[in-house]
């Protein structure tokens, strides 16, 4: 832990306007879904008219710079979560992460699958679980609304959890992706008689000069 | 410059993003009442712009910076020169043509400002849109060349005001082909659909706003209510007889936007190419003949 603090001035000035803040933040949510398993077949219904997610002021958002809320809906496998910290290091600060179903609490049904992870908190901080196989659209905004109470409350700061033991996440997701290395160790490489990219590049740029 | 013309602006941009902001929300509103939704409260865009600006964002470079703020500024001077309530003007006069000149120039920041990020659905989106411009630019020039011609002044508070007198003297009445051109084009220009190429969610990622976070995301959420203000104004001046009160004047913004929002709840989005096409072929063709009768036989002119 030696890069990054929040500092007292900070939290004093957080203090200040957070109450404020949070509500508008809790009353506008905007969520990137990461359609890893089955839950995302959950969501067109409760966006759409018979649920209307709308009118708390939650709705989709195209790319991770512009949500507040990335929703891992399903299992992730080992090289799927490398994408979803991509994603998640991507979005702005206050963001929110809530796992959908079993699978990302422990591992659901693919709790002894060799590719898929079965806890998700070990590796980005998760806000907000919703449980089921998968939850229907009443489950899902019940837990909005939850989460809602706990950024008001202010107690949803997983942004902050990931930087203040940012050293511990990334050891564990250096141990997971040090398994997704290929496996065949001492294969011959049918294209290893070919030059590199680099190697490549450098000759046409010595012929280049050479021309000139 | 006085200091009374100093607050006048202050209190106008104000006013532009309340309207502009209000009119957002009204419009999610709409959509979801007609898709039997309940929808957001009215004022959800303002809560939207408010959490916008409380996030930290991540700047590419200063051109990112600067073009969006180039944009603002440009939009909002733009807004300046259109008359309000009885031809006042916060600029003080109403060319038309400083009006569609300085419009561009909110394009042309975004589009620089979206560039600078290097995302390459930012570059396909704003070329998007400039593309579509030269298919609504031309039909809107064509019916504003019709009035001048009949009108002789090129103010677009001149225009407000000969229309003063009752709704048999408003240009939606004397220029009805003109009208159905400047609505079609109209739709192009707020980019709803079936002309919202740039925006594009579920093919480009949003386009130009695909790199934007946090506090540039707010930017341009006042960008477009600002655009908003001054396009529906323009309709308004030039269709609807202007207005004599400031909430006249929101009144009437307020049914072309609503008309507007309800061809985009049933429309869906066209491919560039027949968004263009559709634009020159039917907006122009309306146009051009308006100009044509206008100009040459005074049939509907008076």
């Amino acid at each position: 832990m030696d890069e990054i603090y929040i500092t007292n001035l900070e939290k004093e000035r957080e203090s200040m306007f957070e109450g404020l803040l949070n509500y508008f933040r809790k009353r506008s949510m905007w969520m990137l879904y990461y359609c890893t398993g089955c839950g995302a077949i959950e969501l067109p219904p409760t966006m759409t008219s018979r649920f209307d997610m709308e009118r708390f002021g939650i709705g989709p958002m195209a790319t991770p710079r512009q949500a507040d809320l990335l929703l891992i809906t399903g299992y992730l496998s080992q090289k799927t979560l490398k994408r979803v910290i991509r994603s998640y290091e991507q979005m702005q600060e206050p963001k929110y992460l809530v796992g959908f179903g079993s699978c990302p609490i422990n591992g659901g049904i693919y709790w002894d699958a060799y590719p898929v992870i079965n806890h998700l908190e070990m590796y980005v901080p998760v806000d907000m679980t919703i449980a089921g196989c998968m939850p229907r659209p009443q489950a899902v905004l019940d837990g909005f609304q939850r989460l809602m109470d706990y950024i008001q409350q202010g107690k949803a700061d997983g942004w902050r959890r990931y930087k203040e033991n940012y050293e511990w996440y990334k050891r564990n997701q250096d141990e997971l992706f040090a398994r997704t290395e290929p496996v065949l160790k001492g294969w011959k490489d049918p294209f290893a008689h070919m030059p590199s990219l680099e190697e490549v590049m450098a000759e046409e740029e010595r012929r280049k000069g050479g021309a000139r | 410059m006085s200091s009374k013309m100093i607050l006048d602006l202050f209190g106008m941009t104000f006013f532009y993003i309340v309207v502009g902001l209000t009119f957002m929300g009204l419009g999610r509103k709409i959509t979801a009442r007609l898709q039997r939704r309940v929808g957001p409260p009215w004022y959800q865009s303002f809560l939207d712009v408010f959490k916008c600006f409380s996030k930290t964002s991540i700047s590419h470079n200063y051109i990112m910076d600067l073009g969006l703020i180039m944009a603002l500024a440009g939009l909002i001077a733009t807004a300046y020169f259109m008359p309000v309530a009885k031809g006042w003007t916060p600029a003080g006069s109403s060319s038309i043509v400083v009006i569609l000149y300085l419009m561009t120039i909110g394009y042309l920041g975004m589009a620089m400002g979206v560039s600078a990020s290097g995302n390459p659905n930012a570059t396909i989106g704003i070329s998007r849109a400039l593309a579509l411009m030269f298919g609504y630019e031309i039909p809107f020039a064509m019916i504003i060349l019709a009035m001048i011609s009949v009108l002789g002044s090129s103010s677009l508070s001149d225009i407000a005001m000969s229309q003063a007198g009752g709704i048999q003297n408003w240009n939606i009445i004397r220029f009805p082909l003109g009208f159905l051109a400047a609505e079609i084009a109209f739709q192009a220009m707020i980019g709803e659909k079936p002309y919202d190429h740039m925006i594009a969610p579920a093919e480009i990622a949003s386009g130009p706003m695909v790199e934007l976070g946090g506090k540039f995301l707010g930017i341009a959420f006042l960008l477009h209510a600002v655009q908003l203000f001054v396009e529906t104004g323009l309709m308004v001046n030039l269709f609807l007889g202007g207005a004599s009160t400031w909430y006249e004047f929101v009144g009437k913004q307020f049914v072309v936007y609503f008309t507007s929002m309800v061809i985009n709840t049933v429309f869906a989005r066209y491919r560039i190419e027949q968004g263009i096409k559709h634009l020159w072929v039917w907006a122009g063709s309306f146009a051009a003949i308006q100009l044509v009768l206008t100009r040459y036989f005074d049939i509907f002119s008076r």
